[in-house]
């Protein structure tokens, strides 16, 4: 028997776990701790190189995470007891696996001996957790955890990313083995994600882009995944082909809004003419977006005249809602970047002048307008002065989930990728104020807004406090229309104007809440009020709520109706009641 | 038809459905089976034959046979959510390689007297069908064949005195000399 008492790599399993964090180069984790996870507090105790922030609800460390992930490329760590911590995590796992966020999320768990006999504060963290992660491992002996940790980095990290789950009993945190640091025979030899695009369907899309004469390039959050090349690969592709550009929710940042050939984004509350361009188009290229019912509408009405070309790392994205005709597995940037050379040396800009002056007539409808109110803060002119006054910043926007979220999309302008971090696919209320607080711990002098709602700013609002505590001077911007506006809209226009339970009553005074928390509070009520405020709000270095009182039955448009196709857009010039009814009328084909 | 206002689209597909094996090698570690059956009900595909097992010890590798059933765009769909899992290795659709055989084994306990007795021995002769057991007034039969030939066989024996069935579900393979 060999001594191993001066081996360094002799270890305890708490102890592991913060050296493999360290060896993931993760320098911040976001947790609360618990009776399943005190070895690993004590562990992080007595060191200095990751920073742990603590929340205020585990679900807050988990959009945490996914803010700090989505703004800065690198992987969210998240770090909760077992039990409710772990079943707390459940709603931020689903929202990273839904818009693919990059999470590894460590859980205690009750020791070994006592799984499977409803310990206290047990649960079966990898069975809730299945549905909702990437992967997700138990780990019984403390000789696995350091080959399941680096595995975990690797899987979260790689591929499609998504959030993964690893559990670690306790009586294991406690247990001494040996550790290893990460090297490639820790990842199952069955997972390997295709990073390369092949060469003859690169070719046959570079046939169909050069004969275009009405294409449209439609860009979604895996662009924005792939990595900042990604973004300037798209660019460079939209410079060298003349194409016009769309782009989802999820994708917004990788084309600059400035962009001469930007069409807005697409979608149920999309412009008019990038979603007429996607219904008209002759020839789509889909880079890093997967089709979903928000963008598609009716898909058996969706852009019936193209050839479609779709660009995506993870093969079951393809032809899951509709069908294809030139599929490229791959990652968006390396396909991109093939994509690019072959076009170049290969084919010549297309003409498609007549392309855009059929798109000019589209967006002369000048389908985001809206009408201007000196009495009332419209929404929309909230947005528009919240832009105006962060030119200049190095800004970071998260939003909520409701109609602000959709304004929010429509009238702020991203430049750049990863600066934008909204709930997209799971579309979680209360996702945006953690969010924030993940941004600016990764960007401690950015400026970094919270565009929130009155309804969902309550469902995480504890987290203000930790915003304080760690001195992360986030801004909360609601536009208070005092109704859960999405909700109130849908009722309007689906079910006969009856606003059931949609109406916030008894909402908190905003201002004396800010000041409860240690923060700033600002208000806003008269539009002459606005630019000033938010001035102050932005030169203020705290944590700030700003209550900005909006018009309370302001609807969020143009809008498809759902079920119905692109070219059926409901615009806001002629969104009257009348119209309104019409187009959502009761009975005839409206779902 | 009319139906209501959604924020969805409800729409109904009636596109024709197929029947496809799939083989999938995967690591045989805790929950995998788990995961792949979490995969079938989460998403709604149907499973109409199930069955698994570890096939080389030494590589920790198990195969899992499974019969499903959907449109040509959901069938994809299974094989490409299999096959992007951790654990999976490999995914092939048996039933579009062509060269496939399936197997299934089943145990049918029959039980009567007379000649009941001897017709059910004269279709388990006939069906290739071997007396596992046997009582005065009882047989345990094992057939093996295709899911067909099995179920015609326990149809043969419910109006003798059918008492109980046990099938072990298809396993396939590919003819010829390569692996999966
Ligand atoms: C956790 C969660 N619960 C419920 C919903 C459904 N929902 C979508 S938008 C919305 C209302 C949001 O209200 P508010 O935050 O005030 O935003 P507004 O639409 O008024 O801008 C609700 C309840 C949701 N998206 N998330
Ligand atoms: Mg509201």
């Amino acid at each position: 028997m060999t001594d191993k008492s001066h081996d360094p790599n002799q270890m305890t399993g708490a102890a592991m776990i913060v050296r493999a964090l360290i060896d993931h180069g993760v320098q911040h984790l976001f947790g609360y701790p618990g009776g399943a996870v005190l070895p690993i507090y004590d562990e992080i105790f007595q060191q200095s190189e990751v920073e742990h922030i603590l929340v205020r609800h585990e679900q807050g460390a988990g959009h945490a995470a996914e803010g700090y992930a989505r703004s800065t490329g690198k992987p969210g760590v998240v770090l909760v007891t077992s039990g409710p911590g772990a079943t707390n995590m459940v709603t931020p796992l689903t929202d990273a696996l839904m818009d693919s966020i990059p999470l590894v999320c460590i859980t205690g768990q009750v020791p070994t001996h006592l799984i499977g006999n409803d310990a206290f504060q047990e649960c079966d963290t990898v069975g809730i957790t299945r549905p909702c992660t990437k992967h997700n491992w138990l780990v019984r002996d403390v000789n696995d955890l350091a080959k399941v940790l680096h595995e975990a980095f690797y899987v979260a990290t790689t591929g499609r990313p998504g959030p993964v789950v690893v559990d670690v009993p306790k009586d294991v945190q406690f247990a001494t083995g040996t550790y290893h640091p990460p090297r490639k025979s820790d990842v199952h030899v069955s997972y390997t994600p295709r990073v390369k695009g092949d060469a003859s369907q690169i070719r046959k899309a570079v046939a169909l882009l050069a004969g275009a004469k009405r294409p449209v390039i439609y860009s979604g959050g895996g662009v924005i995944n792939s990595g900042r090349e990604a973004s300037k690969l798209l660019r460079e592709l939209v410079e060298v082909t003349g194409f016009p550009i769309t782009s989802t929710l999820m994708g917004l940042g990788a084309y600059p809004a400035t962009g001469k050939n930007w069409l807005g984004m697409l979608g149920m509350h999309g412009t008019y003419e990038s979603n007429m361009a996607m219904h008209d188009c002759d020839v789509m290229l889909c880079v890093g977006a997967r089709f979903d019912d928000r963008i598609t509408g009716r898909t058996d009405a969706f852009s019936p005249g193209s050839k479609k070309i779709h660009i995506d790392i993870d093969p079951s994205s393809i032809n899951k809602n509709i069908h294809v005709d030139v599929p490229i597995i791959g990652d968006c940037g390396n396909v991109l970047g093939d994509l690019l050379q072959v076009f170049k040396a290969e084919a010549k800009k297309p003409d498609i002048k007549a392309w855009w002056q059929e798109i000019a007539v589209w967006r002369a409808r000048n389908s985001l307008a809206y009408r201007k109110n000196s009495e009332v803060i419209l929404p929309q002119y909230a947005i528009e002065r919240l832009f105006e006054a962060t030119r200049g910043h190095d800004t970071y926007i998260t939003t909520e989930v409701g109609q602000h979220q959709m304004w929010a999309a429509q009238f702020f302008g991203f430049e750049e990728p990863h600066r934008w971090m909204t709930s997209g696919g799971l579309g979680t209320m209360g996702y945006g104020l953690p969010a924030a607080l993940g941004v600016q711990v990764a960007h401690r002098d950015s400026l970094v807004i919270d565009i929130a709602g009155d309804a969902s700013v309550q469902m995480t609002m504890q987290e203000m406090s930790t915003a304080v505590q760690f001195e992360l001077p986030i801004k909360i911007f609601i536009l208070n229309n005092q109704y859960m506006g999405m909700v109130r809209q849908w009722q309007q226009l689906l079910h006969g104007n009856r606003l059931s339970h949609s109406y916030s009553e008894a909402l908190p005074d905003f201002v004396k809440l800010a000041d409860a928390f240690g923060c700033v509070g600002l208000q806003a009520i008269k539009p002459g009020d606005l630019d000033g405020a938010l001035k102050e709000m932005i030169s203020i270095k705290r944590p700030v709520l700003f209550d900005c009182r909006v018009a309370a039955l302001e609807n969020c448009f143009p809008m498809i109706p759902s079920g119905k196709a692109h070219n059926e857009m409901l615009l806001p010039a002629e969104a009257t009641d009348e119209a309104t009814a019409a187009a959502f009328a009761g009975g005839k084909a409206l779902v | 038809m009319n139906q209501p206002a959604s924020a969805y689209f409800l729409e109904e597909r009636h596109d024709p459905t197929e029947s496809h094996t799939l083989s999938v090698l995967v690591q045989n570690e805790p929950g995998v089976l788990a995961r792949v059956i979490g995969l079938f009900s989460g998403r709604g595909y149907n499973i109409e034959s199930l069955t698994v097992s570890e096939t080389e010890s030494q590589k920790h590798l198990s195969r899992i046979t499974i019969v499903t059933t959907g449109t040509p765009m959901v069938i994809e769909q299974i094989k490409h959510q299999l096959d992007r899992m951790v654990p999976v290795y490999r995914v092939v659709d048996m039933t579009l390689t062509g060269r496939s055989i399936e197997r299934e084994l089943a145990m049918v306990k029959v039980r009567g007297g007379g000649d009941n007795r001897v017709e059910a021995l004269r279709l388990a002769d006939a069906f290739r069908a071997r007396v596992i057991d046997a009582t005065t007034e009882s047989f345990v039969f094992e057939i093996t064949g295709n899911s067909a030939k099995v179920s015609q066989f326990i149809d043969l024996m419910r109006p003798i005195g059918l008492v109980e069935v046990s099938r072990t579900g298809v396993a396939a393979i590919g003819r010829g000399p390569e692996g999966m």
